[in-house]
């Protein structure tokens, strides 16, 4: 058998299983095994799942007694730690949460241990899904596994890490701004945030309730689309669930791995996010450029278009996000479940507040400050009410971009992994890094980014980001798996295969 | 631009339930000064003939059929609580002794 366990892609992997190879419990061992040869150097983990081996014996006899299983039975998968799990602590990288353990799971995660997958453990994450480095978790940040000096992205930098470290074939992250995208640009590998409604978010913990969405991180395009199928869909336990059937992204990846879907499509570059001027790294441009050059090449169409809103995005996102998390945030109230820290004497109020201020940390203080101030009485208008109009804005700028493109096409981060400790004390430089990511949560559209290769000033990784009209993920599954298998040809092999040994 | 103040941040911080030492209101009223700088140009586009957008996409108010689902049990409600007795939550007292 000449499968490698850990470096081979969940379809390699569930084909492997399939055809009984090999088995879910050498393939979850591998896993653990290389869990506990990394984990300390990366930390993308909070904690290991201590009955993986079980779940994954489980899966194999029921294999052997001739049970038809999903496609992705018995392959293992990391978990953002802002997702509830019955059997494991779900903090969102909180110490108001330390130790919690949900009385029920998040639907995604249900799902996919409907479908046989092996949960392994819950990833590291920026506290609240707040931050852009997972350098605002509670429980120590998440070392890049292509520099364990750099940042791995946030806030699902554990998640990404933990696929680009081969301590995963699969994880799931959450995205509000960007935060399963913007981990894969930098750690080179993929995430996909769907379109607003189409995953569902019921037992994700909430941070912005109009822009967080579930989705898949990977290695690959067609291993997104194989999760996005297990996971996705819609729920009657969340009110945001869009009710309509959905066509499967592994067939949509698929196609794009033929060579189909290229010839002819029409990708639009966004004027406002595609210049050095306005904050992009050299070299991530310039990897940029070649991946749109390789999809002309193949028939695909370049259009420049204008989205002169999205220059007002960050700063209606940290006016929204703020607002909706104030509000989101006001249930770790010491009563119900987390953290209480006790008051002599004390009301319930004082209880409260000092639970909250000794159990948040500094970013978490910082937005639901920034929240409450712009929502209260006086600024609600000038502040809150104003992004809202900008949120009309963008989407208009997406819909007439759209009525031109087939997708848009930008660098799915400015720069490449900045190293640890850089900016974690510059809120507003932080915000920045998600410049190219926010106005598809903003107007509610699908985005994905895939590796582009390697920055030459510094070889790190760069990542493309496609987005596409609401509703229309599997195009994206489709124009990103073309990209993939071009760039793949011309890297001989995954750009992950270049990542130093750990 | 209306002025952040130590107050500001105090009165902020007592709404969010935040017992915020001085250093934290300190460091917080230079940070969200710059942010609310940074964050106020939404309001050179925000004009009036320009509808607000809350939600992404839009949907109807979501209803289901009137019919008991799968619920929580009470133990199960309770297992994550710092404190609760006789099947409920249980607090400090609610009201102060000057109250």
């Amino acid at each position: 058998m000449s499968l490698d366990l850990i470096r081979s892609s969940a379809a390699d992997v569930a084909a492997a299983l399939e055809a009984r190879e090999v088995s879910s419990v050498e393939v979850t061992q591998a896993h653990l095994d290389r869990i506990a040869a990394v984990d300390g150097a990366v930390h993308a983990y909070l904690h290991v799942a201590s009955d993986a081996l079980d779940v994954a014996r489980s899966i194999d006899e029921r294999r052997a007694a001739g049970e038809q299983l999903a496609p992705l039975a018995g392959v293992p998968v990391a978990i953002k730690d802002v997702l509830c799990t019955v059997d494991m602590p779900s903090t969102a990288g909180s110490k108001i949460l330390e130790g919690w353990v949900p009385p029920y799971d998040a639907t995604v995660v249900a799902r996919m241990r409907a479908a046989g997958l092996v949960p392994l453990g819950k990833t590291n994450m920026d506290e609240f899904a707040m931050g852009s480095s997972t350098e605002h978790s509670a429980y120590g940040n998440t070392h890049n596994p292509w520099d364990l000096d750099r940042i791995p992205g946030g806030s699902g930098g554990g998640s990404a890490a933990a696929v680009a470290a081969f301590e995963a074939p699969l994880a799931l992250g959450s995205d509000t701004g960007g935060s399963i995208r913007q981990p894969a640009a930098v750690t080179g590998s993929v995430g996909m945030k769907p379109t607003y409604g189409g995953v569902s978010r019921y037992g994700a913990i909430a941070l912005a309730s109009s822009l967080d969405q579930v989705g898949p991180v990977t290695r690959t395009v067609l291993d997104a689309g194989l999760l996005h199928d297990v996971i996705g869909g819609h729920d009657p336990r969340d009110s945001t669930s869009i009710p309509d059937a959905w066509p499967s992204f592994a067939d949509a990846a698929r196609a794009g791995l033929r060579g189909e879907g290229l010839k002819g499509l029409r990708v639009g570059v966004v004027t406002e996010l595609s210049q050095e001027s306005q904050g992009f790294q050299a070299g991530v441009l310039q990897r940029f450029r070649e991946s749109l050059a390789l999809l002309e090449a193949q028939g695909a169409e370049i259009v420049e278009v204008s989205a002169p809103s999205f220059e007002y995005a960050i700063a209606a996102y940290y006016l929204i996000l703020p607002a909706e998390a104030s509000s989101n945030l006001a249930k770790f109230d010491s009563v119900r479940f987390g953290l209480r820290v006790d008051v002599p004497g004390g009301t319930v109020e004082d209880v409260m507040a000092a639970t909250r201020e000794q159990g948040f940390g500094p970013e978490v203080k910082r937005r639901i400050i920034l929240g409450t101030y712009a929502l209260s009485a006086g600024y609600y208008d000038a502040y809150y009410g104003s992004a809202q109009k900008v949120r009309t804005l963008i989407q208009r700028d997406f819909d007439a971009a759209f009525a031109q493109v087939d997708v848009l096409a930008t660098p799915s981060a400015p720069t490449t992994a900045f190293p640890l400790g850089s900016k974690v004390d510059d809120p507003l430089a932080m915000y920045l890094n998600d410049l190219t990511t926010i106005p598809a949560n903003l107007a509610g559209v699908p985005g994905i980014s895939i590796p582009a290769g390697l920055a030459p000033e510094d070889g790190l990784p760069v990542g493309i980001q496609f987005m596409a009209p609401v509703r229309e993920d599997a195009r994206l599954y489709t124009v990103a798996a073309g990209l993939e298998a071009l760039l793949e040809q011309q890297w001989g092999g995954p750009l992950l295969a270049q990542a130093p040994a750990l | 631009m209306p002025d952040i103040t130590p107050d500001v941040v105090s009165h902020l911080a007592n709404l969010a339930r935040i017992a915020l030492t001085e250093d934290e209101i300190a460091r917080l009223t230079g940070e969200l000064e710059q942010i609310v700088e940074s964050v106020a140009k939404v309001t050179a586009v925000a004009t009036p003939d320009v509808p607000a957008t809350s939600h992404p996409i839009p949907l109807g108010t979501v209803t289901r059929p009137d019919v008991v689902g799968v619920t929580l049990t009470t133990e199960q409600a309770l297992a994550g609580a710092p404190a609760s007795e006789a099947g409920q939550f249980k607090v400090a007292s609610i009201l102060g002794e000057e109250q």
